[in-house]
């Protein structure tokens, strides 16, 4: 049967059909519908979904599930790997029970990332080897085939799809769905789980023996595919193979292509298109992984063909498009190139950038954050929807998930005197801020620390943690208090405000503000599209005509306040929060009456 | 040598719908025995942000067309459909719901939003045929403004090479059944608006 499947549903429904009996994971574009897919699909099957805490708990959990004997996968996107960077190396050298699958989603050109780095580096790194797909398909067939060899080898493998193949759609061909394996049982085996010095020397000549086996295993896996024609090549990774495949019909020349999926790479294929050809080019996206072993396998086989590759034309930063990798290779052989069209009225568009939603709480906290703090205060942010509020002046700094905290500690300890005050989501702060305000509070940190509760995971769509009460699969669990772990934690002074209470939220920043050690705030208000999802409909604003055009609400930034004839006007986005009333100078907003 | 039966492109504005017409259409071409494959954007660009859908039927490659590869591109905001005309082939059909949705850079005062003459003419110039209706005009007609990308679904279904048989089919089973029939009833308003 064939579906029309998102590269992730395809990715779950190859989970299911390999039998997985447990799938940890951290939301994060582009490998949030993973897990969303395999929480959604009500199986009577014994099997646990969870959201983590974090990619690292997250890898950590699916590596006991697999310590006893069930298959487990863990999915994040390529930065949470960085988070999960500590066991995954070292479970290189521990191995699996049952097969182990790190499913880590790169994002070349940073659609929604804060860096494109190429996770292809950290499985080499590591010496676990990884499975690149080109499409939906592969990335099912691959799901499936990397816990058989997971469990071949002894070894976590890595699946590594990009947005293109995680948030591409295709007609999928699906098999039938697997049934876990019977209920696990830990096995002791301390030279095994236990990575003492003495454990772990033999252990890591154990993982480098193993690399000749693997990479001999892998030299036919099917996604390694070459095809030799003419003597000019191509040597193309993942989603580059279907621009190059493409790209060689389109040209119609007869070149040879060598499409690769798999790492440690195949040599041997590698090696009969460097003895066939006098010309080769390699396309790939970010790294040249690739690149740099051909280079050193042409070094041994056939010194003389010529390898082009980073240097000459394909870029080593963004994603690819198929007119890149057609000119690439028309280049290479002559053939003229097409230019992308353009259209040149663009230039009149006005810009359409996402934005904080009418409505939203941030924008709100941000707001009287701002009026206390000053402009001249320091403002570290953080990962999430409220990075987008960049331009309130309220986020100075995003750099990793709860780095909000530990660099406002830096700064403060750098010598900076104005105030600081931070800012980061409910979701991060229990992600990666915990630690961070654990530390601020033991080493004495005199920083404010505003925790933007919405109750959700918003930017990735929605996924419960913790503080929501709620499961991956909808179960009702233990619902943490955040502010009972940031007293927990060691903040001096901790007050939960509703940011939609301009005047009582601003009074609780000017409390923090004055206060001598760690102060944190906790603004809260469920997310509007959450809050609107689940049947909110608050009363909309208007504006009277009392409004002096001052313009006031209008710098507020919400986007259903519009200026119109010099005056401001509120649209249908309007959700009702009512904090542009708040701050209007002539006291022009109310709400529309019933 | 062409390397896709049919290439598309849908845009839009984040929450008008653009993934439901590519769903359906994927789902169309799966009853027919057609391959397809396509992109869409998830994430941070959907928060009130320009949208692009891209829809190969019949292509076995990348699910990204190429620029001035698409066959049609459907609009369902007009200035998106400039934005996105690069990808449009200039034997190409453009297919453009003229109700704007202006982006907060306009409602705010720190941009102007064109009027329609010049987001039309560029257009115009640039590729054979296009079709500009008020689709959500439309859809209020069918009895749901949010129908208003199944308007322009009916508008593309002349354009692609599924029948209209399978693209209904395809369509109840992506919206739920209280919904169908107005759904139907804008289908088929935005299918006779191009004919």
């Amino acid at each position: 049967m064939r579906e029309y499947l998102l590269g992730n549903a395809a990715i779950a429904r190859g989970l299911l059909e390999a039998g997985v009996g447990l799938v940890a994971g951290y939301p994060g574009t582009p490998s949030s519908e993973i897990i969303e897919t395999v929480a959604s699909i009500k199986t009577k099957m014994p099997m646990h979904v969870e959201w983590s805490v974090n990619e690292k708990v997250a890898l950590e959990v699916a590596a006991g599930a697999s310590w006893t004997g069930r298959r487990a996968a863990a999915t994040m996107k390529h930065v949470g790997l960085n988070v999960a960077a500590d066991p995954f190396m070292t479970l290189a050298y521990l191995g699996v029970g049952a097969g182990l699958v790190v499913i880590c989603a790169d994002d070349p050109y940073c659609h929604s990332s804060q860096n494109e780095q190429d996770s292809r580096r950290y499985a080499q790194f590591a010496g676990i080897p990884c499975l690149d797909p080109k499409n939906p398909q592969e990335a099912k067939e691959m799901t499936v085939f990397a816990f058989e060899f997971s469990e071949k080898f002894n070894i976590p493998v890595m699946l590594r799809p990009t947005t293109r193949v995680s948030h591409a759609r295709e007609d999928v061909q699906v098999g039938a769905v697997a049934a876990p394996g019977k209920q696990g049982r830990f096995i002791k085996d301390p030279a095994r789980r236990v990575a003492l010095p003495s454990h772990a020397r033999p252990l890591h000549s154990e993982l480098l023996a193993k690399q000749a086996a693997m990479e001999e295993a892998l030299e036919s896996a099917p996604w390694n595919r070459l095809q030799l024609h003419g003597d000019v090549g191509i040597i193309a990774s993942g989603i580059a193979g279907l621009y190059a495949e493409e790209a060689a019909l389109e040209l119609d020349e007869d070149l040879s292509l060598l499409c690769i999926g798999s790492y440690p790479l195949p040599k041997r294929l590698i090696s009969r298109m460097l003895e066939h050809v006098s010309k080769v080019i390699v396309i790939e996206e970010l790294e040249p992984v690739v690149e740099e072993q051909v280079q050193m396998i042409a070094r041994e086989i056939n010194p003389s063909v010529k390898i082009l590759g980073k240097a000459q034309s394909i870029p080593r930063e963004g994603e690819l498009d198929y007119l890149q990798v057609r000119n690439a290779i028309a280049r290479m052989i002559g053939r003229p190139e097409r230019e992308a069209l353009q259209c040149p009225a663009v230039s009149i568009l006005p810009p359409r950038p996402p934005s904080l939603c009418a409505g939203c709480s941030h924008r709100a906290t941000y707001y009287a954050m701002r009026k206390v703090f000053g402009k001249k205060a320091i403002y570290p942010s953080d990962i999430g929807c409220y990075t987008m509020a960049v331009g309130m002046g309220t986020v100075d700094t995003c750099l990793c998930m709860g780095a909000s905290i530990t660099l406002a500690s830096g700064i403060r300890f750098g010598g900076e005197e104005e105030g600081i005050c931070c800012s980061l989501g409910d979701s991060t702060f229990l992600h990666g801020g915990m630690t961070g305000l654990l530390n601020a509070a033991y080493n004495k940190a005199k920083i404010t620390v505003t925790i933007l509760d919405n109750s959700t995971t918003a930017m990735t769509g929605h996924q419960p943690h913790p503080g929501t009460g709620m499961t991956a699969t909808g179960e009702k669990t233990t619902m943490v208090s955040i502010e009972a772990l940031a007293k927990a934690l060691g903040a001096g002074l901790v007050e939960t405000v509703d940011p939609y209470n301009l005047d009582e939220t601003m009074e609780s920043f000017q409390r923090a503000k004055d206060y001598s050690g760690l102060s944190v705030i906790i603004a809260k208000q469920p997310c509007v599209i959450k809050a609107r999802r689940s049947g909110l409909r608050p009363q909309s604003f208007l504006v009277g005509e009392e409004c002096i055009g001052c313009k006031i609400c209008l710098d507020f930034g919400c986007p259903a306040i519009e200026f119109e004839n010099d005056k401001a006007r509120i649209n249908a986005l309007c959700s009702g929060c009512g904090v542009c009333a708040a701050i209007c100078s002539s006291s022009a907003i109310r709400e529309v009456a019933k | 040598m062409r390397t896709s039966e049919c290439d598309l492109v849908i845009v839009g504005v984040g929450g008008q719908g653009v993934i439901l017409i590519s769903d359906v259409i994927g789902r169309a071409a799966v009853l027919a025995g057609k391959p397809v494959c396509g992109a869409e954007t998830h994430g941070m660009a959907q928060r009130g942000g320009s949208v692009i859908n891209h829809t190969r039927i019949g292509c076995r490659f990348s699910p990204m067309v190429a620029s001035g590869g698409a066959d049609v591109l459907v609009a369902l905001e007009p200035a998106e459909a400039l934005r996105f005309a690069q990808f449009l082939s200039p034997t190409g059909v453009a297919l453009v719901n003229t109700r704007a949705v202006l982006p907060s850079t306009v409602t705010s005062g720190k941009a102007e939003y064109p009027s329609l003459p010049e987001i039309l003419t560029p257009l115009r110039a640039h590729s054979r045929k296009v079709f500009a209706m008020d689709a959500t005009a439309l859809a209020e007609m069918a009895g749901s403004a949010q129908a208003m990308n199944v308007v322009m679904l009916g508008a593309l279904s002349g354009y692609i090479p599924l029948s209209e048989d399978l693209i209904l089919q395809a369509l109840s089973l992506v919206v739920p059944p209280r919904f169908l029939e107005a759904n139907k009833k804008a289908f088929a308003l935005g299918k006779a608006e191009v004919e």
